[in-house]
């Protein structure tokens, strides 16, 4: 390795964490999976009446990654909602930031703000904007133009790094997003300074607005992409919360490297009607369909629906 | 061209280093551009503040916003040409939408690189700049301003672009390190009522030697340092307008949107006046040095002087009706 990742090795404390006491830590509070699976089937349907009360959303993508969000936000991420700024907290930078309203249900539940507000979205001069802004408590950087997340994580971790703080830095990409080419030279950058403190997650879905991303565009292969570039690479079911959780807090896999995590999803997961169909990357839902999906949601059991 | 031999990117990185060694929270981040942006110093001096990334501008700018975002307050530097154009959706949206307390600065601006051709000239930087909201833009002309701007903006909290030259220019201001100058604030340089001439950057010396070419004959033009683009001295220049009944303004760069645009559009609708906006017509320019392009365009002293003096006799009621329109 270069010298400079002697420097900025973490001191092996990784998986110690979360019982080292390090309060105030979110995600102690709620760790079963039983737990994880209601949180994320309550921000499944606050998200669908979010959208569809807004008459417009990326709907599948949001859905896609609701069990990767409320296992971060709820079982592994340090942070403090009444605090948003506070120094050492965990940072997640949502890439894929036409994800928002699943960002901003979760934001909501964890305490960011009111959940009363999340009725705002989509009436004008709201601060719930249509990606995500710095208005809203919780995010930490604007997104929306995708590639950009993975270098903005770079620098935090490298200034955790630099710094000796313990923090980590969470960004979600989206694997539509890899197209862009932004994302490999932050790739490189995170792998050059051996920052143990990113963990990248890619929401591997395998869908895009044209259609599936095996064929507009995507790796050849995926995993010995980012291995070759110098990451660690762990694949997880995206959808079952207590696997997400157990990998999440068991990194790193490996000392002086970055962590890429590819959850294997499913776009439109908990509706039937919309799973796995690219058409409803950001279509609006009629009536009957807003109702259908709900029922789905609600008869859903354990996060599990049918 | 009559130079000290010290070029102010040289001038930025000394002081550059001096407020990181104040201040350790100042970091660098360099792409490859250790060389073109004098920072090969700096990275020896406090490499635990300075950030390689190698040949790849938008990771620059993203890493620099992530650094920032965390507390640190970062100065991103590379050639001008690349940092407004191939990152400039980094700096619109991790810098300048995220409020990012980094610092754009743009190295060898405008038609510093000469030879080298129109994909290393930057002459659209100010324009794509200064329309990202909360995004201060800067230029300095000499070694004293390089510096004293570098102050300010290490002191200066947000996002900014400071765009800088490469070869030795002559100096403007007193080399006094005790020197300041405050954003938003223009410099009244030469006192005059028969027009105004607004320059910046690397323009304001051709700008000062025309005006000392026009004194010779009979003509007294105001000459002003409008470094700071943005936020625009807008009272100077109204006041400098009404005063005097013409404007002329110099830069180096494009006349689309750069410095002469935000003055015509301050003045049209404050105090309109007859202007005349120099720069580089919209068109890709022929191989050349910079004082070549310079010469070439009417942006030495003797163009500027001649356009001056042109302008001002075919002005109506001064022989000739004249046209109004831009060059």
């Amino acid at each position: 390795m270069c010298a400079e990742t002697q420097v900025l090795t973490f001191p092996g404390e990784c998986t110690s964490i979360h019982a080292a006491g390090r309060s105030p830590v979110r995600g102690d509070q709620m760790v079963s999976a039983a737990d994880l699976e209601a949180t994320a089937r309550g921000v499944r349907k606050r998200l669908v009446r979010m959208i569809y009360e807004a008459q417009g959303g990326h709907i599948g993508g949001s859905l896609s990654c609701v069990d990767l969000l409320v296992s971060l936000y709820f079982g592994v991420m340090r942070y403090d909602p009444s605090n948003p700024g506070m120094s050492g907290r965990d940072r997640f930078i949502l890439s894929k930031g036409h994800s928002v309203e699943a960002l901003y249900c979760v934001l909501a539940r964890a305490g960011y703000f009111p959940e009363e507000r999340l009725s705002e979205y989509g009436s004008f001069g709201t601060m719930l904007h249509g990606h995500p802004t710095m208005k809203v408590p919780g995010v930490e950087i604007p997104s929306g133009s995708l590639g950009h997340g993975l270098s903005v994580g770079v620098g935090m971790a490298l200034a955790a790094a630099r710094d000796r703080a313990r923090y980590r830095v969470y960004v979600l990409m989206g694997d539509g997003e890899l197209a862009e080419g932004s994302i490999w030279e932050a790739a490189m950058a995170g792998a050059k300074f051996g920052l143990e403190g990113l963990v990248a997650i890619i929401d591997s879905n395998n869908l895009q607005i044209t259609g599936s991303t095996d064929a507009v565009m995507k790796p050849k292969d995926l995993a010995g992409s980012w291995r070759s570039l110098g990451w660690v690479v762990q694949s997880v079911d995206g959808h079952d919360c207590e696997a997400i959780t157990r990998t999440l807090r068991g990194l790193p896999l490996a000392h002086g490297c970055p962590t890429m995590i590819i959850a294997n999803t499913v776009k439109g997961r908990g509706v039937s009607f919309m799973e796995n169909q690219a058409v409803w990357h950001h279509r609006k839902m009629s009536a009957e369909e807003y109702e259908a999906a709900l029922r789905q949601l609600e008869s859903a059991q354990g996060g599990r629906p049918s | 061209m009559t130079g000290t031999g010290k070029s102010c990117r040289s001038e930025f990185s000394a002081a550059l280093l001096h407020a990181m060694e104040q201040d350790p929270r100042i970091m660098v981040v360099a792409s490859d551009s250790r060389g073109s942006a004098a920072l090969t110093d700096v990275f020896a001096a406090l490499p635990n503040q300075c950030v390689e990334v190698g040949i790849a501008e938008q990771d620059a700018v993203g890493i620099a916003a992530g650094l920032a975002q965390t507390g640190k307050r970062v100065f991103v530097c590379g050639p001008a040409s690349f940092y407004s154009a191939r990152c400039l959706e980094q700096v619109k949206v991790d810098v300048a939408y995220a409020d990012s307390d980094v610092k754009v600065v743009g190295i060898s601006g405008g038609v510093s690189y000469g030879a080298l051709g129109s994909t290393h000239h930057s002459l659209h930087d100010i324009a794509v700049m200064r329309t990202f909201p909360g995004l201060g833009v800067y230029l300095p002309c000499d070694r004293a301003q390089t510096a004293a701007i570098t102050r300010m903006l290490a002191e200066l909290r947000g996002p900014a672009y400071m765009r800088i030259g490469r070869d030795p220019v002559p100096d403007i201001y007193d080399d006094d390190h005790g020197i300041t100058f405050t954003s938003g604030r223009a410099c009244l340089l030469e006192e005059g009522r028969d027009c105004t001439i607004v320059a910046a950057g690397e323009m304001v010396h051709p700008a000062r030697e025309a005006s000392r070419l026009l004194r010779a004959r009979g003509i007294r033009p105001r000459l002003v340092d409008a470094w700071s683009i943005k936020p625009l001295d807008q009272d100077m220049l109204v006041r400098s307008a009404a005063e005097t009944g013409f404007v002329f303004t110099v830069e180096e760069h494009s006349i689309y949107g750069g410095l002469g645009g935000a003055v015509a559009e301050v003045l049209a609708s404050r105090c309109p006046v007859p202007m005349r906006l120099l720069g580089f017509p919209d068109e890709w320019l022929p191989a050349g040095t910079s004082h070549e392009l310079c010469r070439h365009y009417g942006l030495d002293a003797e163009g500027i002087a001649r356009a001056v003096s042109g302008a001002l006799t075919e002005r109506p009621g001064q022989g000739s009706p004249g046209s109004r329109e831009t060059p």
